[in-house]
């Protein structure tokens, strides 16, 4: 899925007219199954006292070629910028300054992940230093070059380095499963679940529900769920039912037929789990529309379904599927031994459970509802709801070991982004630093990533599967 | 007349029939590929047993309705033209294979036909099961009876799961009005046959010089019975006639089915039913919002030139139009289902089908059904009120309307099934309570699977709810003077 100017520019003719005149060259970007150990080494690890130790000894435990130092290190693979300890801005200089040196000589697809604390509001010097660590991974995304790209961890006060959901998200950040993330920082507020015990299948043993799975970013979701080991509950409306039956007889999943914004879709959903003994791990909010026309043109055709559908039909659907676990809940902790091993032997019952107790609920945004966008503005109201939705969620679900997250992708190649203007499509894919667009998959292993166990550590985030676009912080 | 299930000697099975012959029954076999070691079902492993048995026919078991999925049917020249049926049921017994987690799985038999076939499509079945995840090596088999196909796969395969023959099974059809077959002329077939043959260009040229211009003109599917030059709504106009079905009644029946059908999409009875195909989510031929006026003001289209019809009440609201589409039922003995974790919805009972002489006009060309369900009633002891849920095919409205009235006719009961009482009438609200034919449209080979599935889920669905055991027919008429009709029966567990 490679776009006409881009197989332009990898001939060489094409190299050459780009170099001379300034236009983009975007580099092929190596995604899993070209690239699937976790780090590119050597990888150095910048950084001194304990925070660095751990991160350093969660890298060797992958097997990686860790350095302490860019000396006699030839084409550093992945750099991790340790800034845990800062105290002040002057605090930064030392730490990233060996990195400027070395940045020329970086691999082709190198990572620089910087692990540093999120501002407190305490202390106004510590502070500045740890936010001044923001701008400086975001100028040093733009920068970088060859598919390479440039992420910052923001780990709160008191969760310790090598703690699982620090170890999960480094090891996304650094591995090809990020390759279209770039310029952003994931805040990580809690220690997580425990990591999977196999990295291959981290989802091994999950059921997994993705809305909207027919076709697009929703069937890329399906297919890397179920690559990382999840089963898999497939839901789109009855139209798309022969291309759900397909993708459920690929992926050996379960298709739902439903409509999200039915009255009912929830308790029709809560019933079938149940009828099939089904209880969900993961759930991934994909299904979404646009209805682009320029707001002076708007009418209430375009505008109430892309609400109901991209944000009503999510607070629905969850509030229904936790109102359907309340009572199962309450049973299952006063109910005595006999009854309940009954009522998970036939896995039937009216009340049995239809959610896990380690929920993890994805959510998909958009860039358009963090910036805005010409003609969207009923989408970018939508999606800028559902940022705002996972946050207050992952509030809800904290209590009982859940957390909900949003992924917003930026302009990626799907049949959606293909019924762009071409003059428009073509501007889009370009203003990022990666200077393309991102493929499905880049958005299905982010969602992959904040469904995994640590992720759990992760607390109602947006996370920008973007390239590094232009719009928006 | 196919009706095997009936070779049993004695007719009177208890309707209550004991579960699983408590013999070496199947081997579970697993669910990867790889044909079992021991013979499936039939005569087991029992070292016991000596070539004496031979001689006798293995104990006879339950076949079960375990489900079914059919794509939405749509109106000829709509959403699928110029999809072949190859296409629409491969769709369709890929939604089943989805819905019942069947990928890899080694059935005992595919079974299905088309009635509008392309010679080409001769082993239309076993190419469609290939281009589904099932194994491979499961057989498949093309039958063929008119609008009776569907139904006719249906017992096909549950008798040989009753025999022990095979444990698992799909019975499917479709059919195609959009992409069916056009032919030569008899007299250019011949010629282009005569061709071929020729070896030398002066006899090419000889056999060419006997083309005529008419010869090249395509030959479309004749839509008359062979035997009377008449269309099926042409007799079906003589047989309403002839029972003085009304106008209002049949409009009142279609409107019914309409509602009905509506109804059952609304309330999610279909989710498990149908799985959506080239955008369409129902079948395009339902008219939700349907009104008796609305039937009323159109007009007749069938018996308009018969003397034996004085005044035309057929029109297209209360006959079923040319439709595409498929469908697929999934059966199994109740020990495989039960290795899968699926829950038998409905036993097959059993069937019968019969015959009409409707070429001598001694009987209406859709009446056979008329004959065949009292023969099966009585086979089981069972009286037409004995019935919970009715699916009578609405091939034309006045079909289920002259069937009902034949049954409630103390002369047809007398003169032409030699019972000396009327066989009765039926509980109008037990008929075809999610709708039929005229609603969903009626692409003649899918029409029994349709049938068949709803039937087996609605009856599961009434034995649960209401703790005793439910019985349903279905009829089915056919092409030719011929009708299939079958009984399920749903216990309560």
């Amino acid at each position: 899925m490679v776009d006409a100017y881009t197989r332009l520019v990898r001939t060489a003719p094409g190299r050459a007219l780009a170099a001379r005149t300034g236009l983009p060259r975007p580099s092929h970007l190596p995604r899993r199954a070209e690239r699937p150990q976790p780090v590119l080494d050597p990888v150095v690890v910048l950084g001194s006292g304990e925070g660095a130790e751990q991160i350093t000894g969660t890298l060797l435990g992958w097997g990686a070629d860790v350095r302490r130092r860019f000396a006699e290190t030839e084409h550093p693979g992945s750099v991790v910028i340790v800034l845990d300890a800062i105290e002040r801005p002057e605090d930064i200089g030392p730490l990233v300054l060996p990195l400027a040196e070395a940045m020329r000589g970086l691999a082709a697809g190198a990572r620089v992940v910087t692990v540093s604390r999120p501002a407190a509001g305490q202390d106004p010097s510590r502070d500045a230093a740890r936010g001044g660590v923001e701008g400086f991974v975001r100028s040093l995304g733009h920068e970088m070059r060859r598919g390479s790209t440039a992420n910052g961890l923001l780990v709160a006060d008191g969760v310790a380095l090598d703690a699982p959901s620090v170890t999960g998200a480094l090891r996304f950040l650094l591995s090809a499963r990020s390759a279209f993330v770039d310029g952003q920082l994931l805040r990580i507020d809690a220690a997580g679940a425990a990591l999977p015990e196999s990295w291959e299948a981290p989802l091994a043993g999950r059921t997994a529900l993705v809305t909207g799975a027919a076709r697009g970013i929703g069937a890329a979701i399906a297919r890397t769920l179920a690559a990382d080991g999840a089963r898999v509950v497939l839901l789109d409306v009855t139209a798309a039912g022969t291309e759900l039956a397909r993708l459920a007889n690929e992926l050996r999943g379960v298709p739902v037929q439903l409509d999200v914004t039915a009255a009912d879709a929830g308790d029709r959903l809560a019933a079938f789990l149940r009828e099939r003994g089904l209880r969900l791990d993961i759930v991934v909010l994909n299904a979404g529309i646009t209805r682009d026309r320029m707001f002076a043109n708007m009418a209430p055709d375009r505008w109430d379904p892309v609400i109901a559908v991209n944000i009503a039909s999510q607070i629905s659907l969850m509030r229904d599927l936790l109102a359907a676990d309340a009572p199962a809940a309450e049973a299952s902790g006063s109910a005595d031994a006999p009854a309940a091993a009954d009522a998970s032997a036939a896995g039937r019952s009216a009340a049995a459970p239809v959610l896990g107790d380690e929920l993890r609920v994805v959510s998909l945004a958009s860039t358009s509802g963090i910036a805005g966008n010409r003609g969207q503005s009923n989408y970018a109201a939508s999606k800028a709801g559902v940022m705002a939705f996972v946050e207050a969620l992952a509030g809800q679900l904290e209590e009982r070991g859940g957390t909900a997250n949003a992924v917003a992708p930026g302009f990626i190649e799907t049949e959606m982004t293909r019924k762009i203007p071409p003059l428009q499509r073509e501007v889009a894919r370009r203003i990022s630093s990666l200077q393309q667009g991102g493929l499905p998959v880049d958005v299905a292993e982010a969602v992959a990533f904040l469904a995994s166990g640590p992720a759990g550590g992760v607390r109602g985030q947006t996370l920008r599967v973007c390239g590094q676009h232009m719009v928006g912080r | 007349m196919t009706s095997p299930a009936s070779s049993s000697a004695d007719p009177i099975e208890p309707l209550g029939a004991p579960a699983e012959p408590a013999g070496p029954g199947e081997p579970s076999r697993p669910a990867s590929p790889g044909r079992p070691a021991e013979p499936a079902g039939g005569i087991g492993p029992d070292e016991g047993r000596s070539a004496l048995d031979l001689r006798r026919t293995p104990e006879v078991r339950d076949a079960y309705v375990l489900g079914g999925n059919r794509i939405p049917f749509a109106r000829a020249g709509g959403a699928y033209a110029g999809v072949s049926n190859q296409d629409l049921l491969t769709a369709a017994l890929d939604g089943l294979v989805a819905r019942f987690g069947l990928q890899g799985e080694m059935l005992g038999e595919v079974a299905g036909g088309a009635v509008l076939k392309l010679a080409g499509d001769l082993n239309l079945t076993r190419e469609s099961a290939l281009g589904t995840p099932l194994d491979p090596r499961t057989p498949a088999l093309d039958l063929s009876k008119a609008c009776a196909t569907g139904l006719e796969t249906v017992m096909h395969v549950s008798n040989r799961i009753r025999l022990g023959q095979i444990d698992s099974a799909i019975a499917c059809g479709v059919d195609s009005a959009s992409d069916s077959p056009i032919e030569v002329t008899p007299r250019l077939r011949r010629l282009l046959h005569r061709l071929n043959a020729a070896r030398s260009l002066p006899q090419r040229l000889s056999v060419l010089a006997g083309a005529r211009p008419g010869d090249l003109a395509p030959v479309p599917p004749r839509n008359s019975e062979p035997r009377t030059g008449l269309s099926m709504g042409e007799h079906q106009a003589v047989t309403t006639a002839q029972w003085g079905i009304s106008r209002q009644a049949q409009d009142e029946l279609a409107l019914a089915s309409h509602r009905a059908l509506a109804a059952a999409y609304e309330s999610g009875f279909l989710d498990d039913l149908v799985t959506g195909y080239r955008g369409i989510g129902r079948d395009t031929n339902l008219r939700p919002d349907s009104s008796l006026e609305k039937l009323a003001s159109l007009k007749p289209v069938f018996g308009l030139g018969s003397p034996a019809v004085a005044e035309p009440t057929m029109t297209a609201g209360n006959s079923t139009p040319l439709t595409d589409g498929a469908s697929a039922v999934l059966l199994g003995s109740r020990d495989w289902a039960a290795a899968r974790g699926l829950t038998p919805l409905a036993r097959v009972v059993d069937a019968r089908s019969a015959a009409v002489d409707f070429a001598h006009g001694e009987e209406g060309l859709l009446m056979a059904p008329a004959y065949a369900v009292p023969e099966l009633l009585d086979a089981h002891g069972l009286a037409l009120a004995d019935i919970d849920l009715y699916e009578i095919h609405e091939a034309f409205a006045a079909t289920v309307l002259s069937t009902l009235a034949a049954w409630e006719s103390e002369d047809f009961c007398r003169d032409r099934l030699g019972r000396t009482a009327p066989l009765g009438s039926i509980d109008r609200s037990r008929l075809n309570v999610t709708g039929s034919s005229l609603a969903a449209g009626h692409p003649f080979a899918a029409t029994g699977g349709r049938i068949v599935a709803t039937l087996a889920k609605l009856l599961h669905q009434r034995a649960r709810e209401t703790g005793r055991s439910q019985r349903g027919l279905v009829s089915i008429c056919a092409a030719a003077g011929q009708g299939t009709v079958a009984l399920l029966e749903a216990d309560p567990a």
